[in-house]
């Protein structure tokens, strides 16, 4: 190992990678520097100040996320100087918008909480995000209650014409994630920085809603949102984290097998959301990943098993289908041998089906009369 | 694929052909994007269609449809000519290069030009971008399979890799994008006829033996079976009597949907079993309700060959089961008991006697995540890269193939040549996005690409109702101009039941793998005025 390339962090010392951030020399090694817009597998952006940490020597504190480790630098993660400024940068972030997660105004934690539990969470006056929000926990960590700094109003009124994504400009912190997953992570360059200084607003080219937009709605925006600005439709005050559980499995749709996380509650899918640690996706979705799953809780489902009698498909039960299907095709291989008989199975079954079907088709029906549709 | 997903990113040169990424498999497109973007990679599209993809490419090649043989044959003919084949690749590795050689002798630029409508010098700057990549990787679609040629459209593919020395290589390979969640699982575990899991051929008798005391049956058939689009016309002449349909939904995803149905109804027998009741389960004598992803345990296999779990996430609607316990239920009733407990048991049967799943089981699976096959014990790491040092038949041999004209042409009545897709919204039959609201309103209908010019020639506006006929049929659909299309050619998306692409497309098929060619056949337009 280079010696060279060392430094120390909080007292460690540590070594490092040419061109490796102080972030991620800290990341490595299990010591945590809070972040809010530094987005991993996108460029570095040192918006929103909170990574700072004090460098030994240095005039002013720097954002560890932008900032390479350099040999014989000494950082320290947590200094009076960098949780003071970590605290009034969260005040100013506070003031910026409408984060009326009953931080803002309460005077102490315990009553804070309490306020919350007072009505589940049900208040949908209550951000969408409270309890999954990284201002919220970052405000709780550095105690950090607002209140000190004029509130903001934004002029900018909420965007919802669209079946997905509500965009509630009046929670956003400009941090940027958004613009970098887009532009950096999903390459879909709908949406970037617009207007200037007070007025800036996260935009689609001409400032259009996205429906008219290149937006694909992929929803990697609302994914890598750490506030309430960017959320789910439809999931909108339902999928409260704390009352929701989270499955872990695979894309339905396409080939690329996505890893996701189905968000359920009451037996029902609320959410969905990409595995950000997994391959083959790390964490990005498409349209139909991400929003195409009403069809599990379609009133359309088949519920029963049906027999056709007088021309007519009429339920029946399952024996009754079963015996059925089973006589005749039983019946067919007996007058006209098993090569008689196809089989069609499916793209969509799991493996364990396709293999099933396979052993049934060939060892019982006596035939190797089975394909699918991957033809078409 | 031969290679990983993530493994678009270390190719220096990217071609994709008969691929619109970014409708069809979106997070890829994001990797093919993000390499040309951040990465200073480089990119050839080689589509008919003006798609989304070419806003980011080095070169964008426009072939006419059906010209696959003679671009990839072009491109190799330069190659060789230039001298920027990767010669040890070939002398070490593969047989059939003076085949080669010859077959690609005439493909001069000028002479691909006449068949392909490509400018030659596109095709030499082409040859030479891809041959001078240290690597190089080809991701194809149903652009490249869906013509009567596609067999030889994926075996030339195979041999421009093959000549640059492209295979078993970071960031190399030939790889074919999977349309659907687990076509890859579906083949792999013998959900076709010829084969049984883990491609073990029915005609060699040891693999007969072999599954023959795995299942403790008597004997098995050694015939290779029917191909699904051999089933449909088989049903029609009486050769077969049932069909037992496991989520599909042929009657949409067919070619030439007016005779498949007409072939449907003639069977004695049929049964279907799906989640809905889609236009194919309407025609059934039976239907049985299956249980849908989210419902169940058990695993896909992606495209990229990594097998990766399915989990139980809710409770199935009223008294649909699990597609496995159905079948097994049917064997019983007909003498043979087919009783697992549940999927991970079956997925221990499938490892047994499935050689390149040999070492998959569900704790290695949560453990690691996700398994690349060839995974032939527990202690294996997987396959991310197929054919590293060899390939499994020892040498690649190139197959010398010449060019074959589409089946269709265009003439003076049907003057504009057709080609299908998908698009982002939906996904094949639309009986799983249809049911979303969100989705639906995003692409509510039908629609037919056209250029403007080609609209003006036909007096049709934008949003405006079209007919298109072809031989087989006919459709009508809105009108939406585009500049994706190109002209002489229209684009129709195959998802909507109620003006079905497939009422028109030709079922034509490729000689080896019976796939119908979905992407080219005539039209001719004409406005519907409105009443
Ligand atoms: S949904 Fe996707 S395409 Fe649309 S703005 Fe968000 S990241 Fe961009
Ligand atoms: S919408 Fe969310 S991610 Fe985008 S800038 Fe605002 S706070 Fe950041
Ligand atoms: S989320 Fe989209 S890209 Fe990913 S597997 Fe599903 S359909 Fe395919
Ligand atoms: S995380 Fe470093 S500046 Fe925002």
């Amino acid at each position: 190992m280079n010696n060279k390339n060392q430094i120390i962090i909080n007292g460690n010392k540590l070594s490092f990678e040419r061109g490796e951030t102080i972030l991620n020399v800290a990341r490595r090694n299990n010591i945590e520097i809070p972040t809010l817009c530094e987005l991993k597998g996108a460029s570095p952006t040192g918006a929103c100040r909170i990574c700072v940490v004090e460098v030994k020597g240095a005039k002013a504190l720097i954002t560890a996320c932008s900032t390479s480790a350099e040999n014989g630098m000494d950082v320290m993660t947590e200094s009076p100087d960098v949780i003071s400024s970590r605290k009034e940068t969260l005040n100013l972030l506070l003031a910026s918008g409408n984060h009326n997660c009953a931080i803002s105004g309460v005077k102490d934690w315990t009553q804070f909480q309490l306020n919350v539990c007072k009505d589940e969470g049900n208040n949908e006056e209550l951000c969408p995000s409270w309890g999954e929000c990284k201002l919220q926990d970052l405000c709780f960590r550095y105690q950090a209650i607002g209140g000190q700094y004029e509130q903001k109003r934004t002029k900018y009124p909420a965007e919802l014409a669209n079946p997905f994504i509500i965009r509630d400009f009046s929670r956003c912190i400009l941090c940027g994630r958004c613009v970098q997953a887009c532009n950096e992570i999903q390459v879909n360059e709908a949406i970037n920085f617009g207007y200037r200084g007070a007025d800036t607003k996260i935009v689609a080219a001409g400032d259009r809603p996205l429906k008219d937009s290149d937006c694909v709605f992929c929803g990697e925006c609302i994914q890598v949102c750490p506030v309430g600005a960017l959320v789910e439709k439809d999931a909108r005050y339902t999928a409260r984290s704390w009352k929701t559980e989270k499955v872990k499995t695979t894309c339905t749709y396409c080939g690329v097998g996505c890893q996701i996380f189905l968000h359920i509650r009451n037996n029902k899918i609320i959410k969905v959301t990409g595995d950000a640690e997994s391959p083959p996706n790390y964490g990005s979705l498409c349209v139909k990943g991400r929003f195409g799953f009403d069809f599990v809780n379609s009133s359309e489902r088949l519920t029963s098993p049906l027999i056709r009698k007088d021309g007519e498909l009429k339920e029946a039960t399952w024996s009754e289908a079963l015996n059925f299907t089973a006589k005749n095709f039983a019946k067919i291989k007996d007058n006209y041998g098993g090569d008689s008989i196809g089989v069609l199975t499916s793209a969509r079954i799991t493996n364990e089906e396709n293999y099933i079907a396979n052993k049934f088709t060939r060892a019982v029906l006596n035939t190797n009369n089975i394909d699918h549709c991957a033809r078409l | 694929m031969t290679n990983t997903i993530a493994d678009i990113e270390k190719a220096d040169v990217i071609l994709v052909t008969g691929s619109n990424t970014t409708e069809n498999h979106p997070v890829i497109s994001s990797f093919i994007k993000r390499a040309v973007k951040f990465k200073n990679k480089k990119l050839i599209v080689i589509d008919p269609r003006k798609i989304k993809l070419v806003e980011f490419a080095d070169i964008w090649i426009r072939p006419a449809l059906g010209a696959d043989v003679a671009w990839i044959n072009g491109l190799m003919h330069v190659i060789i000519k230039e001298d920027l084949y990767d010669k040890r690749f070939v002398e070490e590795r593969t047989v059939g290069f003076e085949q080669l050689k010859e077959i690609t002798a005439k493909f001069t630029p000028e002479y691909a030009e006449k068949i392909t409508e490509i400018p030659a010098d596109k095709i030499i700057e082409a040859a030479r971008l891809y041959a001078g990549a240290k690597a190089g990787s080809i991701l194809y679609c149903m652009g490249i399979t869906q013509h009567i040629t596609g067999t030889d459209n994926v075996k030339s593919l195979a041999n421009l890799a093959m000549l640059c020395g492209n295979l078993g290589i970071e960031g190399g390979g030939v790889n074919p994008l999977r349309g659907q969640n687990n076509v890859q699982g579906a083949c792999d575990m013998g959900g076709l006829p010829d084969v049984y899991s883990g491609y073990q051929k029915v005609i060699l008798p040891e693999m007969r033996q072999k599954m023959e005391t795995a299942w403790k049956v008597p004997i098995l058939p050694d015939k290779p079976g029917l191909k699904a689009t051999e089933m449909i016309p088989n049903a029609h002449t009486g050769e077969l009597k049932a069909l037992y349909v496991i989520g599909e939904n042929p009657l949409v995803s067919d070619p030439d949907l007016n005779h498949a149905k007409k072939c449907m109804e003639h069977l004695d027998f049929l049964v279907v079993q799906d989640i809905f009741l889609t236009e194919t389960a309407k025609l059934a004598d039976v239907v049985l309700p299956s249980k849908c992803f989210a419902e169940k345990d058990g695993t896909f296999s992606n495209t990229e060959r990594r097998i990766q779990r399915v989990r139980k996430a809710v409770e199935a609607p009223g008294h649909a089961r699990d597609d496995w316990k159905i079948i097994s239920e049917i064997a019983l009733r007909m003498g043979y008991s087919m009783h697992y407990e549940d999927s991970e048991k079956i997925m221990e049967e499938i490892a047994f006697v499935t050689p390149s799943y040999g070492g998959i089981t569900y704790q290695k699976l949560e453990k690691e995540g996700g398994i690349y096959w060839p995974c032939p014990n527990t202690e294996h790491p997987g396959t991310p890269i197929l054919h590293v040092g060899t390939f499994p038949i020892g040498k690649g041999v190139f197959n010398a193939i010449d060019y074959i004209e589409p089946a269709e042409k265009t003439d003076e009545e049907y003057p504009m040549y057709l080609t299908t897709g998908r698009i982002i919204y939906h996904y094949h039959t639309g009986t799983m996005t249809m049911k979303s609201e969100g989705l639906n309103e995003r692409a509510p209908e039908c629609f037919v690409e056209i250029t403007n010019n080609d609209a003006e020639k036909y007096k049709l506006i934008e949003g405006g109702k079209v007919n298109v006929t072809s031989r087989r049929g006919e459709i009508d659909a809105v009108v939406k101009i585009s500049d994706k299309a190109v002209s002489g050619t229209v684009f129709i998306p195959f998802h909507f039941a109620n003006a079905a692409a497939n009422m028109l497309t030709n079922a034509a098929l490729d000689p080896i793998s019976k796939i119908p060619e979905f992407k080219v056949c005539a039209v001719k337009l004409s406005l519907v005025e409105a009443n």
